[in-house]
């Protein structure tokens, strides 16, 4: 936890400096007559941001702060375990939505979690799996009007036979 | 019609219950949209721009005159830079039409690295356009513009208008009376014409560049004053406001209204949208709505738009020039 | 007076009609779905339904969208207790206490705290509205640039005791938030900022709503699941007619004095056309725990940190109209399409709408009260569904919480880049949770951010650059040195202690 401590202060102090550096692209100064110029405020917020982390920093060296005493590891092997594949999932879930459409992904993701990671009854998953999309579809597509990502054209046969429907 | 199946659309989400709804069909076309049109708006939500949008967006959809809805989508980002991009790298160019204002003219010479170039695009209609006008709060009890003038320089320097941005239609308007009347004005920009409009009425600033339209309403209970028009002619709202071209100035500038396809749009489809919202123009709704907001008609065909695009490049090159914006 | 309430019966007859009322009921309850769907709130329900109220007349279209209006505000606090993601900016601050409220099996307490702070909240600025409508547009224009700023510079102090004990986390947090909300278009100088490595979808800038389901749907999801290793049994949550009684004494008892600033601090902050609604209900979240007996106990699930932000964002709905039906001047994104569709059916919206279309606004206004009292009834007829829902196994909820939030990413701004920006939010806000950085003041500051910085740099831009502009005013002076007094005194309470602990030391040495 320490350790983590430390290198989050880190890499938040070198995201900072990014942030200094991005902003000093306009007017950081006090331009006069008219005030602090485009840059100004990320720029200055930014400094502030690291003069925290400088702070955070020492208050680990220094264990005040919780996270600097704990003994127990960041991550445990739960934890890592949990984040690839709950985040791994979501992050799968997003890049399918390109591929196979929102619906497409929602249908995968739900399978993948309900009955993969939840050890729910094949029943139950497809029944949530599927109802999910169509619900979905019909609330954002037909009543709502926004228009969800379809996937690659060869879904499109699908989804414009779908909108004779609807429409 | 249409709304009782909205309304069952409702109720069918509601229960969950799945009934077919029987499509409505219109005359046969040689192309059709299969899918929801992508109706991009190069302005935020509110404004002038959006407002248009959903004023088209209503007719089409009362009169019934598209199989697929019209979706507005309002992309303002960058001064409309991230409309230009949505639709230049549209990834369905049949389905993407975009709403203009003038920033389709300027945001692609103001941000070269964006890599636009408006020629590639796909003219559909012109809808009318929109001139801008000189509006001072009737406390100031300023009547005339050379009253108005006198007291600019008066001030020297240190007249307060407010607008929508550096760049943006009526600070070119503004740049432009500084420039050829020799006065300095304060110009402090704002985030939409709403806001302009309500400094104005509470008096935080004492001018403003304006349409009609977004002035109407202070104009009609007497809170504001018209003192000159940027228009060609006199504008029928407004019979006693004399346009600059009155004080010997050659000088007009409106803000378009015009709808535009995807680069790289099929003839077909272009041919469609032309149909369509020459159908909407046509309309009651629209013609009332130009004569009671000041909308000027500027008819063109699809050839004429294009050239009009590029005089009206080179006129905001020299503008923008002109202000070091 | 009498005057008034003549009119105001006549539109509430109107709002009566069965047509009206009809419109107002399913207004209501497609509102509060609309409302509940994290990433949708009252805009989207206005905006999308406004082409299908070309079909009936203006008086009714309008009250159909006033029902979807209330519908919607009394939805946001729904996601926000069940679900711990704000679903619009109006309902961060409801998470504070409705989610601790609803972990510890008391969802209901919380729905209906909430149900009935809100119908207060409406109810209040409703007669506000309706008594003083045309002088309170004054007050409301009155208030400039450098008064908003001070306004906003308010809002943070009475946050300043929010995050953490750790100073420099919360800080960094209040500094991020910030600078995200500066990302994409500077308007002052009209040049694009911070459009990190040239990618287009940064011109937009980084929408609230991408950073608070990122760090809520998703962030604060994992962190759950890796903290309680999975085995979270789903919250015991009861519910019976008996039960709805008693939590609604127990939440009114408790949460009075939250309502009660929230009703009217919220209608106070809402008539102002730049502040609207999300300030008005952050500040009487920080004055309803600033006058608690017990300030400690806000932010691990009290009633009255439910009470205060749910009575305040509606009563500031409500308040945000003035300025629209007074002013012809939309006070938030809802207001300014309700507007556009003003126009569409051929109203003028300014100073003389009141008088000009009396019949129009009357009914408009007596379709607040309706719809208000309906919002309340269909809002407690619901909480049984909702409850429900809680109660699903947590492998079941977990997931459908991960697609409301890519959906809700999604339909925000309509681009993939923002729900892989959120993805990102999430996974960082997981580690900085981890190690207790408070993430709450960072979605905050996104939201306080883009009506801070333009404001202030307008009204410097006014004074030619000199600061003094926010003293010297007669409404910002008093504003501004109430905010600085309030953000010093943890300083000086601080120095305070120090001061006395040293001398209380010296005897006895």
């Amino acid at each position: 936890m320490r350790r983590a401590e430390f290198v989050t202060a880190a890499v938040l102090a070198l995201m900072s400096v990014y942030l200094m550096w991005k902003s000093s692209e306009l007017e950081i100064g006090y331009i006069t007559g008219e005030g602090p110029g485009g840059g100004a405020w990320p720029f200055w917020l930014s400094g502030i941001m690291l003069i925290c982390t400088g702070f955070i920093a020492v208050n680990c060296y220094r264990r005040t702060s919780p996270p600097s005493q704990s003994t127990e590891p960041f991550l445990d092997s739960y934890g890592k375990k949990m984040l690839l594949l709950v985040g791994g999932g979501i992050f799968g879930f997003i890049a399918l939505v390109s591929i196979i459409s929102m619906y497409g992904a929602m249908f995968v993701f739900l399978i993948y979690y309900l009955r993969f990671l939840g050890r729910h009854t094949w029943t139950l998953t497809m029944t949530i799996a599927t109802s999910v999309p169509i619900v979905f579809f019909f609330f954002f597509e037909a009543l709502m009007r926004i228009t969800l990502p379809k996937g690659m054209k060869f879904l499109e046969p699908i989804f414009n036979y779908l909108n004779t429907i609807i429409y | 019609m249409k709304l009782t199946r909205r309304i069952a659309l409702g109720f069918m989400f509601a229960t969950g219950m799945m009934a077919s709804v029987v499509t409505t069909t219109t005359p046969a076309h040689a192309w059709e949209p299969t899918k929801p049109i992508d109706f991009v708006i190069m302005a935020g939500a509110g404004g002038g721009a959006d407002q248009i949008a959903r004023f088209l967006q209503s007719v089409a959809e009362k009169k019934d005159l598209t199989v697929r809805p019209l979706v507005p989508n309002n992309k303002g980002g960058g001064s409309g830079a991230e409309a230009l991009i949505a639709l230049n790298g549209a990834s369905d160019k049949d389905h993407s039409i975009l709403v203009t204002l003038n920033s389709f003219f300027t945001t692609p010479i103001r941000q070269p690295n964006l890599g636009i170039d408006i020629q590639t695009f796909t003219p559909v209609t012109m809808m009318g356009v929109d001139p801008f006008v000189l509006w001072v709060h009737k406390d100031s009890g300023i009547k005339t513009f050379e009253d108005w003038l006198a007291k600019v320089k008066a001030d020297n320097g240190e007249y307060v208008m407010g607008g929508t941005g550096k760049g943006q239609e009526d600070s070119i308007v503004i740049a432009w009376m500084e420039k050829n009347f020799d006065i300095k004005i304060k110009y402090i920009p704002y985030k939409g014409g709403g806001a302009v409009a309500k400094d104005l009425a509470g008096q935080q600033i004492m001018a403003s560049v304006n349409n009609p339209a977004e002035a109407k309403g202070f104009f009609e209970s007497g809170d504001v004053v018209p003192l000159i028009a940027f228009s060609d002619e006199r504008l029928p709202n407004l019979p006693d406001t004399r346009t600059v071209k009155e004080l010997g100035k050659d000088f007009s500038y409106y803000n378009q209204r015009a709808v535009v396809g995807a680069p790289g749009m099929s003839d077909e489809a272009a041919a469609y949208y032309r149909d369509l919202f020459g159908k909407i123009y046509d309309t009651e709704e629209w013609q009332n709505y130009m004569k009671s907001e000041s909308l000027e008609p500027l008819p063109m065909d699809a050839a004429t738009q294009k050239e009009y695009w590029k005089t009206q490049v080179d006129r905001h090159n020299e503008l923008l020039k002109a202000i070091g914006g | 007076m009498m005057e008034i309430l003549g009119l105001l019966s006549d539109g509430l007859w109107l709002s009566l009609q069965p047509t009206n009322l009809i419109l107002i009921l399913i207004g209501v309850t497609l509102g509060l779905f609309i409302g509940a769907m994290p990433g949708l709130g009252s805009v989207n329900g206005v905006a999308i339904l406004l082409p299908i109220t070309f079909l009936v007349p203006p008086a009714s279209a309008i009250i159909f969208l006033a029902a979807i209006y209330y519908g919607a505000m009394y939805g946001g606090a729904i996601s926000s207790i069940t679900l711990g993601i704000p679903g619009a900016s109006t309902a961060v601050a409801t998470t504070f206490d409705g989610r601790p409220l609803a972990l510890s099996g008391r969802a209901s307490l919380a729905l209906i705290t909430a149900a009935i702070a809100s119908f207060i909240g409406g109810t209040v600025s409703n007669v506000l509205f309706t008594a003083f409508a045309p002088p309170l547009a004054s007050v409301a224009l009155s208030f400039g640039n450098p008064e908003i700023f001070a306004l906003m510079l308010l809002a943070f102090a009475t946050f300043v005791g929010l995050g953490g004990d750790d100073i420099p986390k919360t800080v960094f947090s209040i500094c991020i938030g910030l600078v995200f909300a500066a990302v994409g278009y500077d308007e002052i100088s009209g040049a694009p900022r911070l459009i990190f490595f040239d990618i287009s979808g940064f011109l937009h800038g980084v929408n609230f709503l991408v950073l608070a389901i990122g760090v809520y749907g998703i962030g604060e999801m994992l962190w759950t699941i890796d903290s309680t290793r999975g085995k979270i049994t789903s919250t015991d949550a009861k519910m019976s007619v008996k039960g709805i009684a008693s939590d609604a004494k127990e939440g009114m008892k408790r949460g009075w004095k939250g309502t009660a600033i929230g009703s009217f601090l919220g209608f106070f902050v809402g008539i102002l056309p730049a502040a609207g609604a999300t300030p008005g209900s952050l500040m009487s979240y920080g004055v309803a725990k600033m006058v608690a007996r017990n300030p400690k106990e806000f932010g691990k699930g009290h009633p009255g940190g439910v009470a205060a932000p749910e009575a305040a964002n509606n009563s500031a709905s409500t308040g945000s109209m003035l300025p629209m039906l007074t002013l012809g001047i939309p006070g938030s994104p809802t207001t300014a399409i309700l507007l556009g569709g003003m126009v569409i059916w051929g109203l003028t919206p300014g100073p003389r709408l009141f008088t000009d279309q009396s019949e129009f606004v009357w009914g408009l206004i007596g379709s607040f009260y309706v719809s208000n009292f309906f919002a309340l009834v269909i809002n407690i007829a619901f909480i049984p569904l909702f409850i429900w829902m809680l109660r699903m196994p947590f492998t079941i909820l977990a997931p459908m919480i991960f697609v409301l939030s890519v959906v809700g990413g999604y339909a925000a701004t309509k681009d993939m880049h923002d729900v892989w920006l959120m993805l990102g939010f999430g996974l960082g806000a997981f580690f900085l949770r981890k190690l207790d950085y408070p993430l709450a003041p960072a979605v905050l500051a996104i939201v306080l951010g883009p009506i801070a910085e333009p404001t202030l740099r307008q009204s410097l831009l006014l004074s030619s650059g000199d600061p003094s502009i926010f003293f010297t005013r007669a409404i910002a002076g008093p504003i501004t040195v109430i905010a600085i007094i309030l953000i010093l005194l943890p300083l000086f309470k601080i120095i305070w202690t120090k001061i006395k602990s040293s001398s209380a030391e010296t005897p006895a040495q």
